[in-house]
């Protein structure tokens, strides 16, 4: 498998790790603590970098292996921070067969990242997502709270350079 | 014992109530199927081969884990047992790597016995999509190929459970699931302390060391080299189970002819290291009671627990021995003593061990391991190494005469030879640091209470006026318990003794496989640990500090025990390492 780890530089800061101790310091002697601080330390840090992992490893004693093993088992969590513009590509029923799957590829293409990847720079992140109700556009993507529909993969460079790509 | 009535096959049967119905069984002569079962770590009922039928209930059950009950009626035998147990394997076969005639496990892979077993005829039945995975061959001393893993477990419990690392485990989920490290990292990359235990357990060739034989036939066929062998205390008790013989026969005799077969110059014993690693730790040990030195001393021999230590409790190093291992001290004698007494280049001498181990796989490129300015050791290699070498070399093994170790360097003490078991370094530095610190013979060479295979041990002894509290732990899960005892200030311990492996080395990493059908039902470490104690007892001399051959050795090059030549060359120093 190809390595996992983000390529987004780690940004942590000093108050976020005093929550994160904070955190494993109340469920420390719990059975089963590790979910709750996992769904914590990404409540702080927005996701779960090696990092972040390596504190709560620390923190419960629990191998680092084991808690990535169970953040990559749950798809509520996830190992990349989200960029200043998600972008997320419906790959709904309508938008799919409309083609939003080459979308989907071009853009990930362009921005050399995978589904739920950012980019180094922090500046994009991406995802699928399931139909958000605008099949009439399809096929649709959304950047932050903008709605893009009835895209070409030929739309694409002009949308991303008004992001500044 | 409370026991149940029960039936198998329909015959009656009574049973302690509380065993699984693969214990039942097997009290019936039957033994049922197992992959991802491993007695006392892996109970998962994960892998579907153990299923059987039972009477009333909704379907087939795993027998690894379903208790038997007051008249119950099993079946493990039928059609359709025999129906679910193919399809299962024609499953794990559609994502398998089928390269099984080059396969490292060829000869004794579990998921083709099975396949053959129950008639597996179209390997390829459930032909499909099939992930592939990069082989992992960044560590040292092994690789991992994921495209052979059958996703039991058993590896994953080895590392998390008997040695409580736990750097392997499974990571994604449902089709996608791999046995992997975090962040789906490389080995070498991760706090893997190299012990090979998941090598041991794994059913197929998706685990296995880093076979470094060629290297050896390679020096064997150069004809400027002095290629020299040394075989470690517990390989003569484990290599004739590569052969057929019985767990825990000795074969030191067929062994030594065998070596000499394949071409070795000299063969030589680890063993006669491991009585200089004796009277080097019992003078370091001595030393440190005496000058107020830092206790506890903790043993080095075992090169999974330094690596351990190293990674896990850095704090800790200072406790160490600074003894070189066994190995290492018997390159480093061979690389500056010998070859000058035999006027050879250093350079020109090629040092092979034999080992139980993959870890000294790791130990051999170590810093500050190479006396004579060139590694200690050229080539480690395990007990199954060996005998691929032996079996390729066309030795017919049982056929061999007995034959001695050559010498000065093959003439060992019992206190060498217990080396392989857990308890035994500590019992052979016991009988020399008692004998010198006390000033007169021992009464008895026997320090029983440190003998046996609990996973702990704790003893007090009275060396002289001295009371002295040791304590002896195999298995790293087993080392972590004494080491925390140790930092929370709950035990006042003089001397440790530490293995990395459950048992110690006879149950090492590198030893032959067993597979899970005979280490389920028989337990291999006191087995193959009562092959040493026998040869102890067989030996002239059962003191390390006795042998005359270390005695003249010390006499001609190293001067006093401990002195500053011998402290140049037979010990070593240790770094600190990432814990993650």
């Amino acid at each position: 498998m190809a390595n996992t780890k983000t390529a987004v530089p780690f940004s942590g800061t000093k108050e976020q790790e005093a929550r994160l101790l904070k955190l494993i310091e109340e469920h420390k002697d719990q059975k089963g603590a590790l979910m709750p601080v996992l769904q914590g330390a990404q409540e702080i840090y927005g996701y779960l970098p090696i990092e972040v992992q390596e504190i709560v490893s620390k923190g419960l004693g629990i191998p680092l292996e084991e808690i990535y093993g169970v953040a990559t088992f749950y798809s509520q969590f996830t190992l990349n921070p989200k960029g200043q513009y998600k972008i997320s590509v419906c790959l709904g029923t309508a938008c799919y067969v409309k083609g939003s799957g080459d979308i989907f590829n071009k853009l990930s293409e362009k921005l050399g990242i995978k589904s739920g990847g950012c980019t180094p720079d922090g500046k994009f992140s991406l995802d699928a997502c399931r139909c958000i109700g605008a099949c009439g556009l399809a096929p649709v993507m959304t950047i932050n709270d903008e709605v893009y529909g009835r895209l070409t993969v030929d739309d694409l460079d002009d949308i991303l350079s008004k992001y500044g790509a | 014992m409370e026991m149940v009535n029960i039936k198998i096959n329909g015959m009656p049967l009574s049973v302690p109530k509380g065993s699984t119905i693969l214990e039942a069984a097997r009290q019936a002569g039957i033994q049922i199927p197992t992959l991802c079962y491993l007695k006392d770590i892996n109970a998962i009922g994960a892998c579907r081969i153990c299923v059987v039928e039972v009477k009333g209930a909704r379907s087939l059950v795993a027998a690894c884990v379903y208790p038997v009950a007051e008249g119950m009626e099993i079946t493990t035998n039928s059609k359709r047992v025999f129906e679910a147990r193919k399809t299962t394997l024609e499953l794990i076969l559609s994502t398998h790597k089928k390269e099984c005639l080059s396969c490292v496990r060829a000869d004794n892979c579990e998921l083709q016995a099975l396949c053959h077993d129950f008639k597996v005829d179209d390997e390829n039945k459930y032909a499909g999509f099939n992930p592939t995975y990069p082989v992992d061959d960044t560590a040292v001393h092994m690789f991992r190929d994921d495209n052979k893993c059958i996703l039991c477990r058993r590896c994953v419990a080895a590392c998390a459970k008997w040695q409580g690392i736990g750097v392997i485990g499974p990571n994604e989920r449902g089709f996608n699931t791999h046995i992997g490290c975090a962040f789906d990292q490389n080995l070498d990359e991760v706090a893997c302390v190299s012990c090979g235990q998941c090598i041991v357990v794994c059913p197929t060739g998706a685990i296995a060391e880093k076979d470094q034989t060629q290297q050896i036939w390679d020096a064997l066929g150069d004809p400027t080299k002095h290629v020299i062998v040394q075989t470690a205390p517990s390989i003569r008790a484990t290599l004739g189970e590569a052969f057929g013989y019985p767990v825990g026969t000795n074969v030191t005799g067929k062994m030594v002819a065998a070596l000499r077969r394949i071409g070795f110059e000299k063969v030589f014993d680890t063993d006669l290291a491991a009585d200089m690693t004796i009277v080097e730790e019992a003078h370091e040990f001595v030393e440190r009671v005496q000058n107020g030195g830092v206790l506890p001393m903790i043993t080095s021999c075992s090169p999974g627990w330094v690596k351990y230590c190293e990674h896990y409790y850095p704090d800790m190093i200072p406790n160490l021995s600074t003894c070189k291992s066994p190995q290492q001290m018997f390159g480093a004698t061979v690389k500056t003593w010998y070859a000058q007494k035999m006027g050879w280049d250093p350079k020109d001498v090629y040092v092979v061990g034999v080992m139980p181990c993959t870890a000294k796989k790791f130990e051999v490129q170590r810093e500050d391991e190479d006396a004579a300015g060139v590694p200690d050791v050229d080539v480690s290699i395990t007990t199954r190494e060996l005998a691929r070498m032996i079996n390729r070399a066309g030795i017919l093994f049982k056929d061999l005469p007995d034959e001695e170790f050559d010498n000065p360097l093959g003439e060992s003490t019992g206190a060498a030879v217990i080396f392989g078991a857990t308890g035994g370094v500590m019992e052979a530095a016991l009988r020399t640091a008692a004998e010198w610190v006390g000033g007169k013979p021992l009464e008895s060479v026997d320090f029983k209470e440190v003998r046996g295979t609990d996973g702990v041990k704790e003893a007090t002894y009275q060396v002289g006026d001295l009371t002295v509290n040791v304590a002896v732990a195999s298995g790293l899960a087993n080392a972590r318990t004494v080491l925390e005892r140790v930092r929370r200030g709950e035990a006042n311990y003089h001397f440790i003794e530490i293995m990395a492996c459950p048992g110690g080395c006879v149950n090492g990493g590198g030893q032959p496989v067993q597979p899970a059908s005979v280490r389920n039902f028989i337990d291999l470490k006191s087995l193959r640990a009562k092959a040493l104690y026998d040869a102890d007892v067989s030996k002239q001399y059962r003191k390390s500090h006795e042998n005359p051959s270390l005695l003249k050795i010390y006499e001609e090059f190293f001067g006093e025990f401990g002195s500053h030549k011998a402290h140049n060359i037979l010990h070593t120093s240790y770094q600190k390492r990432n814990p993650f």
